[in-house]
């Protein structure tokens, strides 16, 4: 028998998944036309191994493949993924990345809402522990023609020391540790360099931005979270800044560099694996922002939002338990 | 008089359709062919049946008197015979049965004597009690009588009439409220000087223009002290504590009434059935019922109670694929388990349910933890939570998470993108902790029986111990009186003792017969090694019976 209440809000876990699909579309056009084109290609492998990867296990599991495969959430993750990973990553590489995040972090913890950690992150992580040298050969915007670039991901000649080129982060800090480097100079000696931060990446940042905007505006994610971290990057970044701008990259620099921004909008706001209350959200977000920065300056890797990301999501159920909102007419009450 | 609004958080907006029911004024239902009157019309009270088999009845006439705090009196609708006292189902989700008085209305409609109360000569006890005879209750669906609630004023500032009526498709308010304002308003200035408010704030949301222009024209006919509030449309601003949260700011936590916190909140129905019953001395046997959804004729329909709902239906002609009825709105109702219940005091709405209108929600999916219950639930809660601990049976943490917080409202279920029956989880989770209560109680009365049982026990072993004891000395004495020896107590106790003691002897010796059984076998060397160590027990035993006093 069915219940009150009787009528629905036609929502679906399907048409959430789909926003943020279309919220990634800007960040893709960006990406392909500026940077590498053949992220179409990886998008479309880690589709592919997403949905056999899934299939499979759901077929392992004895359940229905339908429901799971429809709602477009291993779609989500793999395009998360291939937007991680370098672009001339090899295909192998990409789907291995893939399917780390959907068998293992997913399923083996039972499925789509079930994983205490964002499995996008899990897989990255695994993936720049296990093969470190794959995982850090970033081109430069311009720097391979697409034909090199199918060449490079289909599995064919690698040159790495041709196409080594690190990151601007990556730059910034094997840099620093020159003696009489600063910020300004290192940046002004490569010509990898935009505006602010790595030339053509940097433009993917406004792109994962205007993302963010649909989301929030369609109401999939609260502003807690892009706010709490964007705002803690900043500030942290600022302080260190401004105490010493030789060698401390600006926050701007910081907002626009690696993960950020992608990260602000798409990653730190994974509902399953992150904080659900208010302040939780906020605290989560903020110190994942602090973790990254940490790693991204003192660490012993370029980036730090993947790692920052999983650390927090340990922290989740400590959290979420400590920042229980008040209960309407609980207003005196103290807070647990 | 109302400087500004003040919000809820959470609410949703569900498509009213409201329209559909609207439009045409309140008809006048027929009498139907039977009437089955429930004597359960008040929350949690059942009224003592005071009529029989083959009884005449005049309309108004007491059929039951309310018993216990909470128990008001039921009526008669209309003239006719009682032919029947038996349960009958009653609208509730389960079916359950409650006793009823079926009447055969003589058509006739013929009421009893009734007089109007004039306020000013009696005191406000008599006219709580003028209340209560006259069975009214919370007609937006409670059922609380008005009596009680009116009774706990003291210091109350402010009364709020809600007329904020948010679930979709229910126009029964908006209909009294355009056609009988003044009635209604003339209810409130009772109501408002018997709980000794200051001023009156009519809620009504904002999507009733027509209730609103009405009440308001109304209104500035009895001058100060009463504003009547457009709210904004978002459901459940027709909840209680969210109206009163809306209009005055203030939050009353689950289990509390508006009394404690200064503010009083009526339904318009009930305004109006008090405007009867003090102006007309009419008790509560009719109401104002929506009739909508797959339906011919859809409107609203003053019937009486103890109308079935299948008679009701032939007012509105439900459709050929029609496939179940709810009654009530669709956020709260309960789908009718049979079409042979009756309208109550609390019934404002039945909607005719077809697939079209009504489709069935889609497979359940896992939930993503995306919060949007949470952003939608007017109580505040964290509903994902709730469905969680609620699905793993952890009623504790579900209670710690405040579960007897949950209205019910449904907004979290109606948001959910995973489909999932949020609130029937929640249902579930009380349900079970009603019931694990329940057994506590009757474990804990168990053991009380029990415990009160040995103790009944062991004082009547002690009296006859004593009782005894007095015979013997009693009987000593006359023996001592005649100059036999009396036999001494403790010559009588030795053989006992001799029999323990030898016992007692006995045991120690096939203790010590008894060696231990693992030692046979054993090579001279380990042998040696154990008899050593005997040895050295031996003398280790010696010297504690010697430090033994």
């Amino acid at each position: 028998m069915i219940n009150s209440p009787y009528i629905r809000k036609p929502a679906s876990v399907q048409g959430v998944m789909l926003a943020v699909l279309i919220a990634l579309v800007p960040a893709i056009v960006v990406y392909a036309s500026q940077i590498a084109a053949v992220v179409l290609v990886n998008l479309t492998i880690a589709t592919i191994a997403a949905l056999a990867g899934e299939a499979l296990v759901l077929k392992l599991r004895g359940r229905p493949l339908a429901p799971a495969l429809s709602d477009l959430s291993a779609v989500v993750t793999a395009w998360l993924l291939a937007l991680c990973f370098p672009p001339i990553l090899p295909w192998w590489a990409t789907a291995l990345g893939v399917l780390i995040a959907i068998v293992a972090v997913k399923h083996l913890y039972g499925g789509l809402g079930q994983n205490p950690f964002n499995p996008a992150m899990v897989a990255y992580c695994a993936m720049i522990v296990a093969f470190p040298a794959l995982m850090s050969q970033w081109p430069a915007a311009g720097q391979l023609d697409f034909a090199t670039q199918l060449g490079l991901v289909l599995g064919g000649a690698r040159e790495l020391d041709a196409i080594a080129s690190a990151t601007a982060l990556d730059t910034i800090k094997t840099g620093l540790r020159t003696a009489g480097a600063t910020v300004e100079s290192i940046m002004g000696q490569s010509e990898n360099f935009g505006l602010v931060s790595g030339r053509g990446w940097e433009w993917l940042a406004p792109a994962y931005a205007l993302g963010g905007m649909y989301l929030l505006a369609r109401g999939i994610i609260t502003w807690h979270m892009p706010a709490a971290f964007l705002g803690a990057l900043a500030a942290i970044s600022a302080a260190f800044w401004l105490v010493d701008p030789a060698h401390y990259a600006s926050p701007l620099f910081h907002l626009a560099s690696g993960g950020a921004m992608l990260g602000a909008f798409f990653i730190v706001t994974d509902p399953v694996s992150g904080a659900t209350t208010p302040r939780g959200k906020l605290i989560f977000a903020a110190c994942i922002a602090l973790v990254a920065y940490i790693i991204r300056s003192f660490g012993a890797f370029p980036e730090g939002v993947a790692f920052a990301v999983l650390l927090l999501n340990i922290c989740v159920p400590l959290i979420d338990m400590n920042t229980q909102p008040r209960v309407f007419g609980h207003r005196g009450d103290k807070a647990r | 008089m109302i400087t500004r609004l003040f919000g809820f958080k959470g609410g949703v907006k569900p498509e009213s359709h409201k329209n559909e029911s609207s439009g045409p004024p309140i008809q006048k239902g027929p009498i139907p062919k039977r009437l089955v009157i429930p004597l359960r019309q008040s929350i949690r009270s059942t009224a003592r049946c005071l009529v029989q088999p083959g009884q005449k009845v005049l309309k108004g006439e007491h059929i039951g008197e309310g018993e216990g705090g909470l128990g008001t009196s039921v009526h008669a609708s209309t003239s006719g015979t009682v032919v029947e006292i038996a349960p009958y189902p009653m609208a509730h989700a389960s079916g359950m049965e409650t006793l009823s008085v079926v009447i055969e209305p003589d058509g006739e409609d013929r009421w009893i004597d009734h007089t109007p109360l004039d306020l000013r000569a009696v005191s406000r006890e008599e006219a709580l009690a003028w209340l209560r005879g006259c069975g009214i209750v919370g007609m937006g669906g409670a059922g609380f009588p008005t009596h009680v609630k009116i009774g706990g004023g003291q210091g109350i500032e402010t009364l709020v009439i809600n007329g904020a009526e948010c679930e979709p498709w229910i126009t029964c308010d908006d209909r009294l409220m355009r056609e009988r304002a003044a009635e209604v308003l003339s209810g409130a200035m009772i109501l408002r000087e018997l709980i000794g408010a200051k001023q009156v704030l009519v809620g009504i949301e904002d999507n009733k223009p027509e209730a609103i222009a009405a009440m308001q024209a109304a209104a500035s006919k009895l001058g100060d002290g009463i504003a009547v509030v457009p709210v904004p449309t978002l459901y459940p601003a027709g909840g209680e504590k969210q109206l009163i949260r809306v209009l005055t700011s203030v939050e009353i936590p689950q289990g509390k009434l508006g009394t404690d916190f200064g503010v009083q909140c009526f339904n318009v129905g009930t305004a109006h059935a008090v405007h009867r019953a003090i102006c007309f001395g009419e008790p509560l046997v009719s109401r104002v019922v929506t009739l909508t959804g797959n339906v011919a004729r859809p409107g609203n329909y003053e019937v009486l109670l103890g109308t079935q709902v299948a008679e009701l239906l032939q007012l509105a002609g439900p459709k050929a694929d029609t496939d179940r009825y709810i009654m009530g709105g669709p956020m709260m109702g309960t789908e009718l388990q049979s079409l042979s219940v009756p309208v109550t005091k609390g019934t404002n709405c039945v909607i005719s349910a077809s697939p079209a209108l009504f489709p069935p929600p889609p497979p359940e999916l896992p939930c993503i933890r995306c919060g949007a219950c949470a952003r939608a639930c007017p109580a505040e809660l964290q509903p994902f939570e709730l469905y969680w601990f609620s699905r793993a049976k952890n009623f504790g943490k579900a209670q710690e998470y405040h579960l007897f917080d949950c209205i019910e409202c449904g907004c979290c279920a109606f948001v959910c993108p995973s489909r999932i029956p949020l609130v029937d989880y929640y249902r579930f989770a009380k349900g079970e902790i009603w019931a694990r209560e329940r057994e506590r109680q009757a474990s804990d009365q168990a053991r009380e029986r029990f415990e009160f049982r040995n103790y009944r026990q062991e004082r009547e072993k002690e009296e006859k111990a004593a009782k005894l004891a007095a015979k013997a000395a009693e009987t000593r004495a006359k023996l001592a009186d005649t100059g036999e020896p009396a036999p001494a107590p403790a010559e009588a106790e030795d053989p006992k003792k001799a029999l323990i003691a030898a016992a007692l002897a006995r045991a120690k010796q096939q203790q010590a017969a008894v060696a231990p059984r693992n030692t046979e076998d054993l090579s001279a060397d380990v042998q040696a090694e154990i008899a050593d160590i005997d040895a050295r027990r031996e003398k280790l035993n010696q010297q504690d019976a010697d430090k033994a006093p």
